[in-house]
């Protein structure tokens, strides 16, 4: 199981979702992907994008200006 | 009906193609979308950049729609590919900097090259949400077969809404597709989407007035063509255009260009350029953030710095001190005497 993080900072919608796809696109099932971004939009997007394939939310946290969304790819 | 034949459908996230894909659905066929991110798409969150546009949609309306429709999304940056077809457009621009005819082609095309990468997934056609007649230079009946051989697709394109009025397809003739059960709209009146949607039970839907971009849009196209000018160079970064969609834009000199934040959303967005971008604001008064795009001079520094303290709190101040930063560098203090109103020039306004 690899654990990985994705800087998507100062990056508008829709990119840190794009950006979270391809990368998750190289990992296999049960991988950890750890994304940080700054445009609020990722806190809705990302989840979505997840549910719509079949990736799991781990957790969501908004940190001063960040929001992490750490994604559980599925199967 | 069998269910072996796969169609990737163009999701804008508008209405159309949420019922292209959902009459498909209904033929037991399965479905996948794509989207294409430009750089010019109108996204919810972009306006949410504005306080006032908080409360508003803050979702991705192309990630909702699959999530309606319980299809995979898979969302394209095509921001560099994309300059090509906004800047040498074959069949030239609509209203404003929109290339809508070209846009569709090269959006097709990308279809197609999806489709042959998953051929082996069971893909083998294209559907979109186009309605003939309901652009006026984009989906017309005349417009509709130069998609499908310019982008070649040729008739392994479908267009579940108005197939009924265009020849059939291979996916109708090969009956991978019941034509019986497809539609025939046709103009402007969006009456009978609303009644098919309202069939299918959706009743929150995104209804973009102009189009699913920016380049639809005339003060965002006038403030495009004018970047262009000032810089004698077409050439353009995902974050030029982006800095279109936010603040006043006022051009005092040729040389340069004020950015100047209407809110606080907006300042904290200006906020993030200030290490790329000569940047001003009040330190004596409450007022917007802004940036400087293009070359100022020193000389012109107070000039820039009166017309930042017309939008601050001080605006009505015998004089407000404006801190400007010039990247890699210190800031300075000036002071200044805010512009009244009436003499910041409409011209100026871009
Ligand atoms: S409105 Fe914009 S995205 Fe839509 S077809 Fe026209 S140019 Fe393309």
């Amino acid at each position: 199981m690899k654990q990985l993080e994705l800087d998507a900072r100062r990056l508008l919608c829709p990119l840190p979702v794009i950006k979270t796809q391809n990368k998750v696109a190289e990992l296999s099932s049960g991988d950890i992907l750890k994304v940080t971004c700054t445009d609020p939009g990722a806190l809705s997007d990302i989840p979505a994008w997840a549910r719509i394939h079949g990736h799991k939310i781990v957790e969501s946290i908004e940190e001063d200006d960040e929001i992490i969304i750490t994604v559980c790819v599925g199967a | 009906m069998s269910s072996a034949h796969k169609a990737v459908a163009l999701i804008s996230g508008g209405l159309d193609s949420m019922l292209a894909v959902r009459v498909l659905q209904e033929q037991g066929i399965e479905v996948e979308g794509i989207n294409f991110f430009t750089g010019f798409c109108v996204e919810g969150h972009t306006h949410a950049i504005r306080n006032q546009h908080k409360d508003k949609q803050k979702r991705n309306n192309a990630l909702w729609v699959a999530e309606q429709l319980g299809i995979k999304l898979h969302i394209i940056d095509v921001i560099e590919e994309y300059k090509d077809v906004l800047l040498n457009p074959k069949h030239g621009y609509g209203a404003n900097m929109n290339p809508c005819l070209d846009c569709k082609i090269f959006m097709v095309k990308k279809a197609v090259e999806w489709v042959k990468e998953n051929h082996m997934q069971g893909f083998d056609f294209i559907i979109t949400g186009e309605v003939i007649g309901q652009r006026p230079k984009s989906q017309l009946k005349r417009t509709m077969p130069i998609v499908a051989a310019e982008s070649g697709a040729e008739d392994l394109l479908l267009r579940p809404l108005c197939a009924k009025n265009l020849q059939p397809t291979k996916p109708e003739r090969e009956g991978w597709v019941d034509r019986n059960k497809l539609y025939d709209f046709h103009g402007r009146n969006r009456k009978p989407q609303i009644a098919l949607a309202k069939q299918f039970g959706f009743d929150d839907f995104a209804t973009p007035a102009g189009g699913c971009c920016f380049l639809t849009d005339e003060s965002y196209s006038s403030k495009l063509v004018d970047l262009w000018t000032a810089r004698n160079s077409r050439e353009y970064e995902l974050d030029d255009i982006m800095l279109l969609k936010v603040g006043r834009h006022i051009r005092p000199k040729a040389d340069f260009k004020m950015i100047i934040a209407r809110d606080a959303g907006e300042s904290k967005f200006l906020e993030g350029y200030r290490k790329q971008f000569t940047s001003l604001y009040s330190t004596s008064h409450n007022g917007p953030m802004a940036i400087i795009d293009g070359d100022i001079e020193q000389q012109d520094f107070p000039l820039a710095a009166s017309i930042v303290a017309r939008f601050g709190q001080g605006r009505h101040a015998d004089e407000v001190e404006v801190e400007i930063t010039v990247p890699d560098n210190p800031p300075r203090h000036i002071q200044a005497c805010p512009m009244k109103v009436e003499q910041v020039p409409q011209e100026w306004y871009v």
